[in-house]
């Protein structure tokens, strides 16, 4: 590549504003033609923003973008796509019940005979197949696919569309170790026959092991621009804050105390009667960790919905020694000491519509900090949210705001904050950081640790192997439904992990 | 941050009163169409309505029917549940209320109201109840079976009303009177009476059950988002059985207000659709306790209005009253987001 070259993108002091929020606030950067380029940045730090305006979904109020040095408006993504632009979404738009060929040639056939389109479309696939390292089943139907492989489809979409340049929105989020080192031989690949990677992402590892250059947001702008060979994880991360961060210390030893919830047989099968887990047989003890480790959809969501008692699944859970009945499950943990941070924040830990106090009592609302009798204690209730925005920093800190215009990495602080307020007994963590900045993250793990020392019994549930690894003091290994290893902290490795994930004993 | 909400004022006070303004424009423009002056006739349905003391109790008397009637589509509301039986929630309220008042003749009224309310309260709560819990049970969707249910409630108000409780002699299907100390305190000439204190009473106690206790924070959580209320571990089901049947209940006490206010007997068709035109208050008042006073109140108006209108103008028929009605109700409950855009963009460049 010659330094003369103009680079394949540049953004040219895109500014965008929403309301009252600067989301960009003159962003420049140049994104040189067949490189990896990462963009790093916490919640809010407008990523999302910047590549929805370079796909076309929104305008920028000031500011332009160039691709080979030549400046293009783009007022939809159809305009994006015409001009070389492939977006690899974080969840996949594919349809299930269609082999991948159909759903890659999904909205460019021509005319109205299928046939002949399929055809030509199944050669220039093997073409683009071999040329990229792609290997891919065309007369698969999707959704009998791994996740990885469902990835590797869309790219594979992005690219007979005529993509040059390829946004990545964090590719990672659903994939194993095994499968995010495939994509990433992949991404290289790809830039090694000349196209242009963008790969958005959390993950400050993924960005050094697999990037040429690196740009840190921070609060809307480029907070640094650098070659990634040149920086290191630290550094980043402290850029992203703004300020260097304390390192988690490590864990003071645990000294786990009697079991407190005992699952044992655990058994659900869902509608077409596939097991979602499959005899599943648990302890929590007080003042320990106990992660859970496997690739999203192998029954994590299920284990934890049936520990608080919110599926009727088979088996028996007891609580401190005594069996508690299926029948009213869910509010007799409640009362017992049960807290929960659901997996999906958006549809069950929180109401859109209710006010930020309102949320911050849910299911709580019975507590006598929050009731007297049947009345609800408003004034107290909004000091005692005032208060918990203060120590997890939510912003903005008003407790009447609704509770849908926080941003997700706030909205997740608030469900955190309040079900460890009150000193539970069990605490089932459903995925406590997802989608939370650095900053938050460390927060919420640094509670979780002072509810551990406690007493505390809590289950983690994450798709973050490293959360996994930092946190828990003994870890699971689900895979179909069923527990596949059980490793002491001291024992697990990535590697080993990553075997009993994708089923493969160690 | 200066973010999506506006201020009350301008939510509760402004943006109302610009959709009714956009409405009077609209029927400014019906008047011209028919040949009638608009602002002669707008005048006129505003004198009607709040002109004279009568016209005021009117209106009010009218209100009390549409306060009972908007509560009863806006507990469920809460919920989540959209229950249009309020017309036959208020039969059943009205013949409660009926054989009650026939069963104590010598009663004062004011020993005799409770015992009324609390008939009136079991007799619409209980016309809820099957539809709410065939809803809750068995998945029947609330919509079609409380539609269902006004019909069988008219059908058995006919046949009581006809072959029960009729008074004997009369050809009309009617209950003979009730005893003259049953009648509730009324104003002089209009049919306003004790009843509309009730309404009010009605109204802040939902405010309160809905706002302030646990029970409507549960409600309100299960109408919102169901399956966060799963989460919470609410009685999802019992909750939504009881905003219910409120709101039945609600609806129910519009036959104090028939048979014991004005009427001083159960006549049959008693409700005269105010059941329906609640749909329309709740709409409106957006659900909220104050708001449905202020809308019921304003549907009051244009009931008394109207009719004077109609009295004034012979163009103006019932049909056209009608129009006028739909024309509030577009404006002010359907279109109710007409003005929100404009208004906050204005309030955010200020």
């Amino acid at each position: 590549m010659a330094s003369s070259d103009p680079p394949a993108l540049c953004f040219d002091g895109i500014t965008k504003r929403f309301g009252a929020v600067l989301a960009n606030d003159g962003v420049s950067l140049a994104v040189a033609s067949g490189s990896i380029h990462g963009i790093v940045g916490e919640n809010g730090a407008g990523k999302s923003t910047l590549m929805s305006i370079l796909y076309g979904y929104y305008q920028p109020d000031a500011g332009r973008i160039l691709l080979d040095g030549r400046p293009v408006r783009m007022l939809n993504s159809a305009e994006a796509i015409a001009r070389g632009i492939g977006m690899v979404h974080q969840h996949f738009v594919l349809v299930d019940d269609f082999t991948v060929l159909e759903n890659i040639a999904l909205g460019t056939e021509s005319a109205f005979r299928l046939g002949p389109s399929l055809a030509a479309a199944r050669r220039r696939l093997a073409v683009l197949e071999a040329s990229y390292g792609l290997d891919v089943d065309l007369d698969t139907i999707v959704g009998t696919m791994p996740v990885g492989l469902r990835q590797r489809v869309e790219i594979l979409k992005a690219l007979y569309r005529g993509a040059r340049i390829l946004i990545l929105d964090e590719p990672t989020a659903v994939l194993t170790p095994g499968e995010t080192a495939q994509l990433f031989a992949v991404l290289r690949r790809l830039a090694g026959e000349g196209k242009t990677v963008l790969l958005i992402t959390h993950k400050l590892r993924e960005i050094m092991a697999v990037t040429d250059r690196v740009s840190v947001m921070r609060q809307g702008r480029v907070a640094a621009d650098l070659a990634t060979a040149e920086t290191a994880e630290a550094a980043l991360a402290a850029l992203m804050v703004g300020d260097a961060l304390a390192d988690l210390p490590p864990p003071s030893p645990a000294r786990p105390g009697p079991a407190r919830l005992e699952a044992s047989g655990l058994t659900l099968a869902d509608r077409d009667g596939v097991k979602r887990l499959d005899r599943v047989d648990l302890v929590l003890r007080g003042g320990e960790i106990t992660g859970i480790a496997g690739v999203a959809g192998n029954g994590q969501s299920e284990l934890l919905e049936a520990l608080a008692g919110l599926v009727p699944a088979e088996g028996a859970l007891v609580w401190d020694g005594r069996a508690v009945p299926r029948a009213g499950r869910a509010a007799a943990l409640r009362r017992l000491g049960l807290a929960h941070i659901p997996e999906d924040r958006l549809h069950t830990g929180l109401i859109p519509g209710f006010e930020a106090w309102e949320t911050a009592i849910l299911g709580y609302q019975r507590r006598p900090e929050h009731a007297w009798r049947h009345f609800l204690r408003i004034g107290a209730s909004r000091a005692e949210t005032r208060r918990r925005m203060e120590d997890f920093d939510i912003r903005p800190p008003d407790p009447r705001l609704r509770s849908a215009a926080f941003s997700g990495g706030n909205q997740q602080k608030l469900i955190a904050a309040r079900e460890t307020a009150w000193a539970p007994k069990v605490l089932l963590a459903g995925q406590p950081t997802r989608g939370v900045d650095i900053g938050a993250t460390r927060l919420i793990h640094a509670r979780l640790r002072e509810l551990r020392d406690a007493g505390t019994a809590i289950l983690l549930v994450s798709s973050e192997l490293d959360e996994i690894l930092d946190l828990a003091d003994r870890i699971l290994v689900m895979a179909g439904g069923r527990i596949v290893g059980a490793l002491d902290r001291a024992a697990a490795d990535e590697r080993r992990i990553g075997l009993l994930m994708a089923g493969l004993a160690a | 941050m200066k973010g999506g909400a506006l201020p009350a004022a301008v939510e509760f006070g402004l943006i109302p009163l610009l959709n009714l303004a956009a409405a009077l424009v609209v029927t400014a423009l019906v008047f011209l169409l028919i040949g009638v002056p608009p602002g002669a006739a707008l005048l006129s349905l505003a004198e009607g309505a709040f002109g004279t003391g009568d016209g005021i109790g009117y209106t009010l008397y009218y209100a009390t029917n549409f306060i009972f009637a908007g509560l009863a589509v806006a507990v469920p509301a809460r919920a989540g549940l959209l229950n249009i039986g309020g017309e036959g929630q208020a039969m059943l309220g009205g013949l409660a209320v009926a054989l009650f008042c026939l069963a104590v003749p010598g009663w004062p009224w004011w020993a005799a109201l409770p015992f009324a309310v609390a008939a009136a309260l079991i007799g619409g709560a209980a016309w809820a109840l099957v539809p709410a819990l065939l809803q809750v049970r068995r998945g029947s969707h609330i919509v079609i079976t409380t539609i269902l249910f006004n019909f069988l409630a008219s059908k058995l108000s006919t046949w009581m009303l006809v072959d029960v409780i009729r008074a004997p002699g009369d050809p009309s299907p009617e209950t003979m009177g009730f005893a003259d100390s049953l009648a509730l305190p009324a104003l002089a000439t209009s049919p306003l009476n004790l009843s509309l204190l009730l309404a009010l009473l009605a109204a802040f106690l939902a405010w309160l059950l809905i706002g302030r206790t646990v029970w409507g924070y549960e409600l309100r959580a299960s109408g919102e988002s169901p399956a966060a209320a799963r989460y919470a571990a609410m009685p999802a089901g019992f909750l939504q059985v009881l905003a219910v049947c409120l709101g039945g209940a609600c609806a129910g006490l519009v036959g104090v207000n028939e048979a014991m206010g004005v009427e001083h007997r159960l006549v049959l068709g008693f409700t005269a659709g105010a059941g329906f035109v609640g749909i329309a208050v709740a709409l409106m008042g957006r659900n909220h306790a104050f708001g449905i006073v202020l809308a019921a109140i304003l549907f009051g108006a244009l009931y008394q209005g109207g009719s004077e209108l109609a009295f004034d103008y012979p163009q103006v028929t019932r049909d056209i009253v009608i129009v006028i009605d739909g024309v509030v109700i577009l404006f002010c409950g359907a279109l109710e987001q007409l003005w929100r855009r404009p208004v906050t963009a204005l309030w955010r460049r200020a």
